[in-house]
């Protein structure tokens, strides 16, 4: 597979991070940076990190299905994580979620139809101080309000 | 940037940059004695370096609060294979969210903490376990690691001073599980995030089976302050056995929930009040979780105490992580329970069965209970089936379920009991049930 340069680079660096006879230790970080670009660990994705790290395909395959930020099918453009952990619990995240939920008329893990939003509930993503916390693809939105999220949403509409 | 204003109670060691212009750049981080504790280090022996965190009575600050100094003594330093410094960055207890403040604000404390570790240990190689969802600090402490390379604080031959150490990110992607030591070093080795049979603990057997340090960030950023300070002077901000300040993370019902750096030893109920605002108007402090969720609650009753490892301790509940979540009388505490349980049954790793199947097995009876749907003989079985976890796993996550599971059942079990499905009996003709229990 060809990727952009920039990622090129950062996957370069990445296996030259750990000793020549280790570099499936590359294998987590290459997924996630690859799924990033690419927008899923496909096929074709499993078997060029099995090929750069020099591990075994089942065991690049193992992983995947393991970690949480790793998923096979392509999500949302703007993949809407709303924490509804403890301490977002206790100051409304769970409302905030059934409130996305409805506003973007899809639940936990799906896609909406059109591929501009997805949605998850998700556990503590470390905002616990903030609360209630709301992560679109990697930005973090602090101490949400349903009207809040709604503006979030409806300008990530329009620019998409 | 932060994210909530500072409290005038705080004392300032760890965050002494916070809010200083560009206070992660290199420039800013050297104008105010950055790397200065590392070149002390550089003037001390190994053993002397091991020997003031000692002193200090640095503990753990990742949950466990294991001494630091000892942990490093472990390190065989004679042992012919290369030796590593690992940073568990991958906070992901929840209620806690210290560590992401530290390194965005901070980055080079970080890096520093780590040199002085690799000296410590004689470690030339560093990795800086980031959780993949922190993808903006992965960057960010690129960045600086870059810097630290460009200006000679990295790489080979430090400074002149003949030390070799070189330091990378790496990053996790969604496992609460990778937190814990051993399930981190196998992440790290590119595998599934289960925990290793311990012993060898990797102070011996680490990463690729070598001598390993694994810290906490926390605990990485109080080095530099110990060196410079001097281990006696930081133990002195603390209480007996438990040195220094530590970052507190205050959320729930108050008034001004945030990070904050006190004293350890500090109350708990003053925390509340002075530095988190109090509760929420008109509302009654009603529990509060000390250390993350892993901790047994305590009741509102239990919280005028010391906030140090060995007062919580006796008080039947951890210090943990520093996460501090705040509980009015308006929380529902099975939901609460439910809430914690499905964390845990979502995150277990299912390398060991009693968490694998109990995680799973208490978040349907909670489920249950808090839909009255529960029967009255459920609420003894939560209990029991918690306390048949307790120390039958490989890792600290089967008990990290079970005893907030356990403190909630036996402290506010009328609240169990009063969502219990009645059981009704028929009484005088065949549509009419009366509840009997």
């Amino acid at each position: 597979m060809n990727f952009s340069p920039a990622l090129e680079a950062r996957i370069s660096k990445i296996l030259g991070n750990y000793p020549e006879d280790r570099k499936r230790s590359a294998v987590i970080p290459l997924l996630l940076f690859i799924q990033d670009e690419v927008g899923a660990v496909t096929k074709e994705v499993v078997d060029e990190v099995s090929h750069r790290t020099g591990t075994p395909r089942v065991q690049v395959d193992e992983v995947v299905g393991f970690y949480s930020m790793l998923h096979r099918k392509p999500i949302g453009k703007y993949h809407v994580q709303v924490c509804t952990n403890v301490s977002c619990m206790l100051v409304g995240g769970t409302e905030l979620y059934h409130h996305a939920a409805k506003k973007l008329g899809i639940g936990h893990k799906e896609t909406a139809a059109d591929g501009v939003f997805s949605l998850e509930e998700v556990e503590c993503m470390g905002a616990c101080s903030w609360a209630p916390a709301v992560q679109i693809n990697y930005d973090f939105h602090h101490k949400v309000t349903p009207e809040k999220l709604d503006q979030l949403l409806d300008s990530l509409r329009k620019i998409q | 940037m932060l994210y909530n204003q500072p409290s005038p109670h705080e004392t300032r060691v760890l965050t002494r940059r916070f809010g200083l212009p560009n206070s992660a750049s290199i420039d800013t981080y050297l104008a105010s004695d950055g790397y200065k504790a590392f070149l002390k280090a550089m003037q001390m022996a190994p053993d002397e370096i091991v020997g003031e965190v000692k002193t200090s009575a640095l503990r753990g600050r990742g949950g466990a609060g294991f001494p630091t100094g000892m942990k490093w003594s472990f390190v065989p330093r004679n042992s012919p294979k290369p030796k590593y410094i690992v940073v568990n960055a991958d906070e992901s207890e929840p209620a806690t969210c210290k560590d992401r403040v530290l390194m965005e604000e901070d980055p080079h404390g970080l890096i520093e903490g780590t040199m002085i570790a690799a000296r410590a240990i004689g470690s030339e190689k560093g990795y800086i376990y980031i959780r993949g969802e922190y993808r903006y600090l992965i960057d960010h402490m690129d960045r600086a690691i870059d810097e630290a390379y460009a200006r000679g604080w990295l790489g080979k031959n430090i400074q002149g001073t003949g030390m070799n150490f070189d330091l990378s990110t790496h990053t996790g992607a969604g496992a609460y599980e990778c937190g814990e030591e051993s399930a981190l070093l196998e992440s790290l080795e590119g595998k599934r995030g289960n925990p290793r049979l311990k012993p060898p603990f990797p102070a011996t057997h680490g990463v690729y089976q070598c001598p390993t340090v694994v810290n906490n960030v926390e605990t990485f950023y109080a080095v530099p302050h110990i060196i410079n300070m001097g281990g006696q002077a930081f133990a002195d901000l603390g209480t007996p056995k438990n040195g220094g300040t530590r970052m507190f993370c205050l959320s729930g019902h108050i008034n001004n929930p945030g990070v904050f750096e006190l004293k350890m030893g500090a109350n708990l109920l003053w925390m509340i009040d002075a530095v988190g605002g109090g509760l929420r108007s008109g509302r009654k402090l009603k529990a509060v979780i000390p250390g993350g969720s892993s901790c047994p609650i305590l009741r509102a009753d239990e919280c005028d105490l010391a906030m140090d490892y060995d007062t919580v301790a006796k008080a039947g509940s951890m210090l943990g992580s520093g996460g501090v979540v705040i509980m009015d009388d308006t929380t529902d505490m099975v939901a609460v329970g439910l809430r914690i349980m499905s964390f845990y049954a979502h995150e277990s790793c299912g390398w060991c069965i009693p968490c694998r199947e109990g995680t799973t097995w208490l978040k349907k009876m909670l489920w249950r209970m808090n839909n009255g749907e529960g029967r009255k003989q459920d609420i003894d079985l939560i209990n029991e089936l918690s306390k048949n976890m307790l120390g039958r796993t490989f890792c600290a996550l089967g008990d990290a379920a079970a005893m907030p599971t356990i403190s909630l059942v036996e402290k506010f079990r009328d609240e169990f009991e009063a969502k219990v499905r009645p059981v009704m009996v028929p009484v005088s003709g065949p549509d009419q049930l009366v509840a009997i229990s």
